[in-house]
Parts: structure tokens; sequence; C-alpha cells
């Protein structure tokens, strides 16, 4: 497992050749990568606020989660706070395991986890000022579907 | 003591990220209840707490959650990664 939660930008191709690379044990990697995104050509940077500690912490946790229901080989999350461009890479989750099922179940309930239970913030500075992100109600319920054992 | 940590719109309403709070607050809602009654900004960050979520010692909790021992309690709006 490695978990990164870093202001620096990360190279989206050689984070994936490096995770992939040396698994014999692996047929499947799945990859997401989320960005800074611009509705309509009005947003002029995305701040990512966080909690230093306790997103380390709960990232772990959520990740290990993962590995344990989906008998992963690895898992890696990268996740960056500060001051994002439109079209900026915000973070990257990738998993490893022996078949491509559970390897896109896994980077799915990850991505799930993240967005509603990793303490980060989003807010907005565009054309019309400057506003947090607020969490929608199918966030919340996303998580309802990893209830139950798979 | 305890340290009391704001994020994101609940750090901007009261105005700092973090302070020392000396209390003998049970729970967190009686936290929230003693940190209200103090001043004007604290009552509005926590007007409506259905928008509050809160961590205790960095593990989400509910306001139930007893402070007895605890190092460290965070308030924060729902959060928004990914």
């Amino acid at each position: 497992m490695d978990i990164r939660v870093q202001q620096a930008a990360f190279a989206l191709g050689q984070e994936l050749e490096r995770f992939a690379a040396g698994r014999p044990d692996t047929g499947a990697v799945v990859s997401f990568t989320g960005q800074v995104r611009d509705e309509g050509g009005t947003l002029a940077s995305m701040e990512i606020e966080h909690y230093p500690g306790m997103t380390e912490k709960a990232i772990s946790a959520i990740a290990a989660e993962a590995v344990a229901r989906w008998s992963l080989t690895d898992c890696l999350v990268i996740h960056r706070y500060g001051r994002l461009a439109p079209g900026e890479r915000i973070m990257m989750v990738a998993t490893a395991a022996p078949h491509r099922g559970d390897a896109f179940a896994a980077a799915e309930f990850l991505m799930d986890y993240l967005k509603s239970r990793a303490p980060f913030w989003k807010k907005e500075t565009g054309a019309d000022g400057v506003s947090w992100v607020a969490s929608k109600e199918e966030d919340e319920a996303a998580l309802t579907r990893w209830d139950r054992t798979p | 003591m305890i340290d009391v940590l704001y994020f994101a719109w609940v750090r901007e309403r009261i105005g700092l990220p973090r302070e020392r709070v000396e209390t003998s607050a049970a729970t967190v809602a009686a936290l929230i209840e003693e940190l209200s009654a103090r001043e004007e900004r604290y009552a509005a960050a926590f007007a409506d707490l259905s928008a509050i979520r809160v961590a205790v010692d960095q593990e989400l909790t509910d306001m139930d959650a007893p402070l007895q021992g605890v190092r460290e309690v965070a308030f924060f709006p729902p959060m928004t990664g990914g």
C-alpha cells in the first residue's frame, strides 16, 4: 500500500508504470485519475484543504479495507492539496489484483470512500467569486452499495 | 484542555484554524453548546448541525461521542475529496 498526500504534481504515467511493474501474481491493474473540472469556462482555480494527520490515517484505513475485501496485491493512492488550476490532476488511485473484477470494484470502492470519508474540502474561485464545493447526496448514497460483503 | 480544530467554511466562520479549549463538556454536543454560547461567530458556524461533521482524535464520529481523555476534536463540513 502506497498512500501519499502532497502538494506537488505527480507524473501519472510514471506512477502507473512503477505500480504495475514486477508483479507476476497480478493479472489486472486498474487506475482512476481525478482532474480539476471547469464547468462552463468560469473556474479560475481550486483550493484543496485537508486535515494533516487524519487525512493519511483515513486514506490508509480505506485502502486497507479495499485490499482485504478484494484480495488486492497492492493499491496506490495519491491525493494533492493546495491551489490547482483547471485541468490539473487532483488525485489518482490504482489497484492491482489477480483478476480485473476485483481491481475494478476496489478502485470504485476507494473513490466512493475518498470522496466523502477522507478529510478534504474544495473551494472554487471563479467568475462569481469564491465558494466551497458542497457535498452531494448521491456521494453519500454511493457508500451504501458497499454495505454488504461482496 | 482539548485542541479544537476547524476546517473549510467552519474555520472561516469562526475565524481561526485551531485553539486550545478549557472545557468540562462530556460530549461533542456539549462542547458545541459551550462554544456557541461564547460568541456569535461560533453560534453562526454551528447553527445547522446537519452541515457539521466531527472527528475525535482524528476518527470520524458523531455528536454523542464522549470527550473524556480526548486530545483533539475537529469540526468541518461534509468532505469533498476525490
